[in-house]
């Protein structure tokens, strides 16, 4: 999309001969993107074999890119920082769900509990998340399968707090709607209606044509400051070039009319309605992604990605810079848990927070991320593209083998698998690179 | 020239270092609880029984574990294909109507070229991730059982033992009552003091750790240690570390197909759909409960291991259930003491 | 010397690694935009140095260091890399402290980044700092102009020849604005002749603009070109110090290898090259990371000791590596009559060639295996000794294993406890000793040994050495000794090789002088030859 490559700062401009599209280029672009074309083509197949209108997808997508997409990009900078795919966010994921549930047992509704739970989790996620930090310190070079069995660890701890001292002497709570009937352990669901559901979400509902339509404008309207800027010489010239920039700015005028068009026809787009407010958040934090890149606290953070000893020698604190860079992601991910808890409603007490690490991840990696470059274009693809997959796979299924079910074992083999081969190839390309250095 | 030796003191302080904390903890807690038990009137022979009947029943897919280990290749966390491999030919054996202890080692016989043929595939796979082995087994091994779902859905099969009544498909568990249920475990088997021994589970066991013993004395598994313990010191001696690893992992592969055969005859059923998925995970931890690390596992390592994780399972129910009735406590217990066990292992600093 | 302000004086240094004592009262002074060479052979206390002024970990988490060091005239405690830094030293290392995938810019900068404040940084710290590119830029600019480079202060590192890498490590220091000394470790190793002229005029730039240099390198006729003052090392002592009008190459050379007078252990014999030879070495090359070799055309005599010296990283270390197929090799080698195909070490062992590697803990040991299945390793894989069959399967012999192992501990008199001790546990020497025990149970014609006495403690170097010589007369074993120790190849070996940049300089006899050893390792032509 936009100059969402800021992380390698785009390279000086080829010359001219450089830039035609060679059969050598095309190749080198397929596999470096293998996963993520393939799952376009997945996903538009399955579009076709679900038989969903196009306003059922999209009011499906957009609620799930809404409730998702903050989680997604809490894993972009342990990655950055050289760490790997954070599967522990699912510690993060817990406290914000935690806080969740006790606001809702104190009764708090609406916006006022959504920031009584951002406040109580805080620092709880910074606590869990320095913890974290400290024990991936300690086992480098093994970071993604710690943070995984961590995550596997903190379930277990979840479930001894919530299902076992909740309700007894250790955390009394007396809560018949909440409580087992035994009066020790949550319930196995939890219905946040009438509390907290929708509470971010409600802020402002928009219709989507008009949605696309404000987005946009603002597009357009920061391309051409771009341009001005470019023009006083207070940008680098060489870092966007001309044609794309033009490209880009067509091609949002093109959606800015779309949305306006079909917004004043009597489409059923138009029943498709955006939390817009829960999307400024989500903007929030991509600019916040982009904007730390740009900082020294960024620089730190790649640098340490790419060569701990270089960077400890030259002076950074690498175990400090490492330990921060994990505090920050578990902390966005509490705060993501509550976005994607208040639209979902009703969530399963002990299931909702488990697969957090492992969806997140297979997202980031669909969109094209990879153990060791993501970026918030990465999370925005890769949320659209994994829960197109979710929407569609039952559906599918039904229609193509009878069976729903079916669908549902596919996506999981398809999600693992991805996480699996995406992690494969890239182990199996960094020990090509490292041979071929050798020969140098 | 052998002399006495002043360093011997330094042997016995690392003894005692590489007997590792969270293995003295378990030690601790299982004798704690075990007195607990007693206190509480809970029968001891009765766990007793049952540790020892889960230790033989899952005493194979730890085995699993050591060859992995051995050559280099970390923790198999790859085991739910050698399970699959296993129930594949568990379920064949059931498709020809097999009984008893035919039907058994049937069954491990079908399983065996599965094993050979994924354990090579998977293998080969390993050897292109060097250093990244677990994490991608553990999502590979996960894809697989989820491919497997949608094969166990779709399967051909037509035994009324298995089959759905309707449709096609298999159902997620199979019952062994008629056919070899316990058959291992009712071998030969005595009773002492009011103690069941399940002799010919036990038995078996012995024989399978006898197996690996006697492998991993040959000239390949010489070969396959070295190359686990320092591969550029086996290359210099002309041996083809890669291929070490395969027949680590193919080894592996099969003792996991033996074990959950195992396992399931004891259990009373076949798992099939989603049963596999978290099984790595637990014989991981039990092995580093017995004292292994990611690079180093023994016979003593796997038998001590089981036992001590399956006895804190065994005796954490009955007590929890009478100080309280705290009915998943085993379960939860059973996350976090393994996930908790594998995590120290991974931060013991043992390099990339 | 004269009271002119020094910008770096550093006197009575010394270091000592847990008894071992590396390096001892060294006096160094500089005088601002003085370049100043520092020569000496491996092990001579060249690094050790540069790592004390540099305050590299290594140093100070084994101790420190003994010894003043006074910047400007002022007395500096430098505990690490960013002492020195702040101090004005900085350091072009031997393997380049850059990261491949940053550009030019980024690298000069690393961790020095010019920021400007905004409103975050405002609140929450100074790290989150917007990054001002256009003046990192500017400033790059400028540090590459210094030296000459047009090169594009964006491109990124991966991919630029080893000539321009090094400048950008320069142009790093340079761009310290404090910078008062810039030291450069064996820069020239790795560039090729145009590109090593390129840095000597950089130099010369360099010191014009004030800043004293710090030049470590063997290669003596640089050192005669570029530098005033010189300094030679040898065995962690300074034994000479010379302004470059009063010396001259074979001086230097003389001085650097030094008249050891070593015991001779045994006496060399002068008629080895009367026999056929035994191993016959042509045109081999071989790609070992750091030790390259060349060329290397050798002819070896039956029954010989025959040496094979240099410097480090001159390619010594690579004959026997790549012969033995440890490191992809090209050649051609014929060994007893028999063709030898390279890059298989299977086929060196089963043409009764054995090895004792260098890296004696890294390969030649399995470190938590016991003495008895390290000696019995190789033998069993190799030649299927100490193994009872039984139809396909094998069985360990574990009472053979014994028996042998008991008889080489008696043999080679190794320290230990017994056959089951971890090898782990044993001294150097004892180690090296199982490492040759392995390597003899395969019964060779021909024993390749690297570095035998690396890392052992001077008791114990005797007693390997005096191993060897036992073996060669008792067994009549050819031996090839590889060694950076020129004083053991002299005390040891009929004839001496001497490897240079790939290639063999020549073949000397251990009574040759040391300025034919000094000049052959150096490099130089000797006039008289």
């Amino acid at each position: 999309m936009k100059q969402t490559d800021i992380q390698t700062m785009d390279p000086i401009p080829s010359p001219a001969h450089e830039k035609r599209i060679t059969p050598d280029k095309v190749k080198r672009f397929l596999i470096n993107n293998l996963v993520t074309i393939l799952f376009v083509i997945l996903c538009a197949v399955g579009l076709r074999l679900s038989g969903l209108s196009m306003a059922f997808y999209l009011n499906d997508i957009v609620s799930r890119f809404a409730r998702n997409s903050f989680l997604v990009l809490a894993l972009i900078i342990p990655v950055m920082a050289g760490m790997g795919l954070n599967f522990a966010i699912v510690l993060g994921a817990m406290a914000g769900q935690g806080a969740i549930i006790f606001v809702t047992h104190w009764g708090i509704a609406g916006m006022n509990g959504i920031l009584l739970s951002v406040l109580i989790c805080t620092p709880i996620a910074i606590l869990l998340g320095w913890m974290t930090g400290r024990l991936l310190n300690r086992a480098r070079g093994k970071e993604m399968i710690t943070s995984l069995i961590l995550g596997f660890f903190a379930n277990g701890v979840y479930q001894l707090i919530f299902l076992i001292m909740v309700g007894s002497p250790l955390i009394p709570m007396k809560n018949e709607v909440l409580v087992l009937s035994s009066g020790v352990g949550l319930r196995s669901t939890i219905d946040l209606s009438g509390g907290l559901r929708y509470a971010i979400d409600d802020v402002i509902r928009t219709p989507f044509p008009q949605f696309v339509m404000y987005l946009s404008l603002i597009g357009a309207l920061y391309l051409v400051s771009v341009i001005i800027r470019m023009r006083s010489g207070k940008v680098m010239v060489q870092q966007y070039s001309k044609k794309r920039l033009i490209t880009l700015f067509l091609l949002l005028l093109a959606a800015m009319i779309w949305g306006l068009v079909t917004s004043l026809s009597v489409s059923m787009i138009n029943s498709v309605r955006v939390p817009a407010f829960t999307m400024i958040i989500i903007a929030v934090l991509c600019l916040f992604n982009i904007f730390i890149v740009k900082t020294k606290l960024g620089q730190d953070f790649r640098t340490v990605g790419q060569d701990q000893h270089i960077a400890e020698v030259s002076g950074i604190n690498v175990s400090r810079t490492r330990v921060l860079a994990i505090v920050m992601s578990t902390l966005l991910a509490a705060w993501g848990q509550i976005i994607f808890l208040q639209n979902l409603g009703a969530f399963s007490t002990y299931g909702s927070h488990e697969q957090v690490g492992m969806f997140a991840s297979a997202a980031i990696l669909i969109g094209g991320a990879s153990v060791s470059k993501a970026t918030v274009g990465h999370a925005i693809l890769g949320t659209i593209l994994f829960h197109t997959l979710f929407i569609v796979s039952p559906l599918a299924g039904r229609n193509l083998f009878g069976d729903a079910q079916l669908g549902e074992y596919f996506r999981s083999f398809v999600a693992y698998g991805v996480i699996g081969v995406a992690l494969g190839l890239h182990a199996w390309k960094k020990l090509m690179q490292a041979k071929n250095q050798k020969k140098v | 020239m052998i002399t006495p030796d002043v360093r011997r003191f330094g042997a016995v302080k690392d003894t005692l270092k590489s007997f590792g904390l969270p293995r003295i903890i378990i030690v601790v807690f299982l004798v704690l609880l075990w007195a607990i038990s007693m206190f509480l009137e809970i029968p001891f022979p009765q766990l007793l029984s049952d540790t020892l009947v889960r230790w033989g029943m899952n005493g194979v897919l730890v085995l699993a574990m050591m060859p992995s280990i051995l050559a280099g290749t970390g923790l198999y966390f790859g085991l739910p294909i050698g399970i699959i491999c296993g129930l594949l030919g568990g379920v064949i054996a059931i498709e020809l109507n097999l009984v008893g202890i035919t039907a058994f080692f049937a069954a491990i016989a079908f399983s065996i070229p599965f094993a050979f043929v994924l354990g090579w595939v998977y293998g080969f796979m390993l050897n292109r991730i060097k250093g990244s082995e677990m994490t991608v087994a553990t999502y590979v091994g996960f894809s697989i059982v989820s491919l497997m779902c949608i094969f166990w859905s779709m399967a051909p099969f037509k035994s009324p033992a298995m089959a759905w009544p309707i449709g096609r498909g298999l159902r997620v568990t199979i019952s062994l009552a008629d056919r070899y249920e316990k058959v291992l475990n009712n071998f030969l088997s005595f009773n002492i003091f009011g103690i069941m021994i399940p002799t010919g589970l036990i038995l078996f066991l012995l024989l399978m750790c006898l197996i690996v013993v006697l492998f991993f004395n040959t000239k390949t598994g010489i070969a396959l240690k070295a190359g686990g313990e320092n591969p550029r010191f086996a290359q210099s001696s002309g041996i083809n570390v890669d291929t070490m690893r395969i027949v680590g992992t193919i080894f592996s592969t099969v003792l996991g197909a033996i074990g959950i055969l195992v396992y399931s005859q004891s259990f009373g059923f076949i798992q099939l759909y989603t049963a596999p998925l978290f099984m790595g995970f637990l014989a991981a931890a039990a092995i580093l409960i017995g004292g292994a690390s990611i690079k180093k596992a023994t016979i003593l390592h796997v038998l001590l291991g089981t036992f001590l994780f399956q006895g804190l399972l065994v005796v954490a129910l009955p007590v929890a259930n009478k100080v309280a009735t705290l009915g998943s406590l085993a379960e939860i217990s059973r996350i976090i003491v393994s996930n908790g066990v594998i995590l120290y292992a991974l931060a013991q600093h043992s390099g990339d | 010397m004269s009271n002119e302000a020094f910008v770096l004086d550093m006197q009575d240094i010394g270091k000592e690694y847990f008894g071992n004592r590396v390096l001892s009262a060294i006096n160094l002074q500089l005088k601002p935009g003085e370049i100043h060479g520092i020569v000496g052979e491996n092990g001579a206390g060249k690094s050790t140095l540069m790592n004390i002024l540099f305050g590299m970990s290594v140093i100070h988490s084994t101790g420190g260091y003994e010894g003043k060091i006074r910047v400007s005239g002022k007395e500096a405690q430098i505990k690490s890399p960013l002492d020195a830094m702040n101090l004005g030293i900085g350091m072009v290392h031997q393997e380049f402290m850059l990261i491949p995938g940053y550009t030019i810019t980024e690298n000069i900068k690393l961790n020095r980044e010019i920021t400007k404040p905004n409103l975050a940084s405002r609140i929450v710290g100074k790290r989150y700092d917007t990054l001002d590119v256009v003046a990192m830029r500017r400033d790059a600019r400028k540090a590459l102009d210094k030296l000459d480079m047009s090169i594009d202060e964006w491109a990124t590192i991966a991919g630029l020849p080893v000539g321009y890498m090094q400048f950008v490590e320069i142009a790093r220091e340079l761009d310290k604005t404090n910078l008062k000394v810039l030291v450069f470790d064996e820069p020239t190793a790795v560039l090729t002749e145009s590109e090593a002229d390129n840095l000597l005029d950089a130099m010369r730039v360099i010191s014009n603009h004030g800043i004293a240099i710090l030049f470590i390198t063997h290669r003596l006729h640089e050192i005669m070109t570029v530098c005033e003052n010189i300094t030679v090392l040898r065995d962690g002592k300074m034994v000479a110090q010379r302004k470059k009008d009063e010396t001259n190459i074979y001086e230097l050379a003389e001085l650097m290898v030094g008249s050891r007078v070593g015991e001779v252990m045994r006496k060399p014999r002068e008629d080895v090259t009367d026999e056929k030879p035994i191993l016959t070495i042509r045109n081999l090359s071989v790609e070992m990371p750091g030790e390259e070799v060349s060329n290397v055309s050798l002819d070896i005599h039956k029954g010989e000791i025959i040496g094979i010296g240099g410097l480090a990283g001159q390619g010594k270390i690579g004959v026997a590596n790549g012969i033995m197929g440890l490191f992809p090799a090209e050649g051609e080698v014929v060994f007893d009559g028999k063709q030898i195909e390279l890059n298989n070490p299977t086929n060196a062992m089963m043409n009764s060639l054995a090895f004792v590697s260098e890296d004696r803990r890294g390969v030649g040991l399995l470190l938590d295996s016991s003495i008895e299945n390290n000696i019995a390793f190789t033998a069993i894989q190799r030649q299927g000794k100490y193994l009872k069959k039984f139809g396909p399967f094998t069985q360990l012999d574990k009472a053979a294993v014994r028996q042998t192992a008991d008889r080489m501990i008696k043999e080679l008199d190794i320290r230990c406890t017994g056959p089951t001790q971890i090898t782990r546990r044993l001294s150097g020497g004892n180690q090296q000793k199982v490492c040759i025990a392995r390597a003899l149970m395969l019964e060779p014609k021909l024993l390749f040994v690297s570095e035998p006495t690396r890392g052992i403690d001077v008791g114990a170097k005797k007693l390997v050495l005096q191993t060897l010589v036992e073996l060669s007369e008792k067994y009549g074993l050819t031996v090839v000794m590889t060694s950076s120790e020129l004083a053991e190849l002299r005390s040891v070996c009929d004839r001496i090789a001497i490897v240079t940049e790939g290639k063999i300089a020549g073949i000397l006899k251990p009574t040759d002088t040391d300025v034919d050893f000094g000049l052959m390792m150096a490099g130089e032509k000797h006039d008289n030859a």
